[in-house]
């Protein structure tokens, strides 16, 4: 067991971000992101760490600073949240169309309006499908695992795509836990240094974001889709080897008493562990429930939540972002669209949870897998259930 | 010349579609959907090539006596040269259908 001390979360993502030995970053403040850039360009200014330190005027400028350094082959770090991600949104799909390994935390925020600042999942349901790998972390120990992880992973040869490491704003990034830091020998034994198989080179030279007219853009977006979706196994890799490493176990979809579950809960990000008391208080009173909790996000792991549900009856799905005009929101879509195909169908409850930094109880989380026992017994399952709106 | 880029199937775009080959994108012949063509009339140029200097696509060059022409492979038939030469002797063609 490596040493614990007692640190802001984003201090500790900022730190394994670089402990990983980043070459360039580019650093934009927004809320509550901001703890993680103002910390990295103190390693920078004290001289603890040699790095390309660009602040820049905007977010949008952010990622395309950030491409620009990936893309001569530097290890390329960012972060942001909420409307920063929603400035970054066209240069976000180019690059991994470029296939520039950058690494990004995204603190999540609520969109506005009405403004708000506090913690939801509306800005990354909004960038669902722009091509990066993406990960949950749940607290600050996982923020700090999966950072070198996303690194791996995203640098790897058969990859070489960006990723995202989402975790939730304030309840998360302002948090202060007891967190396991790595050695620097553990760090550079777990992420050998960046071997760029593309970069800008006036040696070699070459162009990068050329056009594609409609001969070839078809092909090359089929070309994105497969490296994407063939990514899995070497995030499994970087999970084991990150086992192997510090000794802690991820995979790609995490569950919580799952095995014997009457009834599964499917929830994404911190709120996950308020639902863990939920469920060990109603294990005391005899109740089978459950979690399934995504970790991998992209590429969506089919087989291993369909492993996880089992052939469990009652589904419940926790949604953080809405998904206007549709009656199904954003997480919804997916388990049901994982169902379709099943040969068991479950009963499928969606709950609304946690808007705009709506504290969700265990008193409420209680009540959501209490419904989805009732349902299990034979109650009608009902549109989304908007917990704790007041009418 | 490597493969025309415009041939690949999709398991051999390059990573990136990184363009690592020099003038590659010569052998995307982009005068294909030009609807009229450029004719000089050699008797009234003065070969001053005020023609080559205004195509936007740079395809009008010379030839070994200095009269110009256009590469048909990539000129689209735009008629800035002959709006802009200052003697008229472009007249722009239609192409045949």
């Amino acid at each position: 067991m490596g040493k614990r001390k007692g640190v802001e979360s984003s201090i500790a993502l900022a730190d394994s971000a670089a402990m990983c030995r980043i070459e360039a970053i580019s650093a934009y403040p927004i809320t509550p992101q901001t703890h993680i850039v103002e910390h990295l360009s103190e390693w920078v200014n004290d001289g603890h760490l040699e790095a390309e330190f660009v602040p820049v005027e905007s977010e949008h400028s952010a990622i395309s600073a950030a491409m620009g350094m990936s893309a001569v082959g530097a290890r390329t770090f960012t972060a942001t949240s909420s409307q920063g991600l929603a400035l970054m949104h066209e240069i976000l799909f180019i690059v991994p169309a470029m296939r520039l390994p950058i690494v990004m935390a995204v603190a999540n925020r609520s969109l506005s309006g009405p403004i708000s600042i506090w913690n939801d999942h509306s800005d990354i349901m909004a960038e669902r499908d722009i091509g990066w790998v993406q990960i949950f972390a749940e607290n600050g120990q996982e923020c700090f695992d999966l950072i070198p992880a996303c690194f791996r992973i995203s640098e790897d040869k058969r990859v070489h795509l960006p990723s995202i490491l989402n975790f939730d704003g304030f309840v998360v990034s302002h948090m202060i836990e007891p967190i396991e830091y790595w050695t620097q020998e553990q760090f550079d034994a777990y992420l050998p240094p960046y071997d760029p198989q593309i970069k800008l080179d006036v040696r070699k030279p070459s162009a990068m974001g050329v056009v594609g007219i409609p001969e070839i853009y078809y092909e090359a977006r089929r070309m994105q889709q497969e490296v994407l979706m063939q990514s899995t196994p070497v995030v499994l890799e970087a999970f084991a080897e990150l086992e192997k490493t510090v000794g802690r176990k991820y995979n790609l979809v995490e569950t919580y008493k799952a095995d014997d579950a009457d009834v599964l809960l499917f929830i994404v990000g911190s709120l996950a562990e308020t639902a863990m008391t939920a469920v060990d208080n109603l294990r005391a009173q005899g109740k089978k429930v459950g979690l399934v909790r995504p970790r991998l996000w992209r590429p969506f792991p089919t087989q291993e939540l369909l492993a996880a549900f089992g052939n469990v009856p009652v589904v419940g799905v926790c949604d953080r972002a809405m998904a206007f005009g549709m009656e199904h929101h954003p997480m919804a879509q997916e388990i049901r669209t994982l169902f379709y195909d099943a040969p068991n169908r479950p009963q499928i409850c969606e709950f609304m949870i946690g808007l705009g930094g709506r504290d969700v109880t265990i008193g409420d989380m209680e009540n959501i897998l209490n419904r989805l026992l009732d349902v299990k017994n034979g109650a009608p399952v009902g549109p989304v259930d908007y917990v704790g709106v007041r009418k | 010349m490597a493969k025309n880029p415009l041939e690949l199937k999709w398991q051999e775009i390059p990573m990136g579609f990184v363009h690592s080959e020099a003038q590659s994108s010569l052998q995307n012949h982009t005068g294909s959907w030009r609807s009229e063509r450029p004719i000089w009339a050699e008797e009234h140029c003065i070969r001053c090539g005020v023609c080559a200097l205004f195509c936007p696509e740079a395809c009008v060059r010379t030839d070994e006596r200095g009269y110009f022409h256009a590469d048909l492979d990539y000129c689209k038939g735009c008629s800035i040269c002959a709006h802009e030469c200052w003697t008229g002797c472009i007249k722009m063609k239609p192409e045949e259908a």
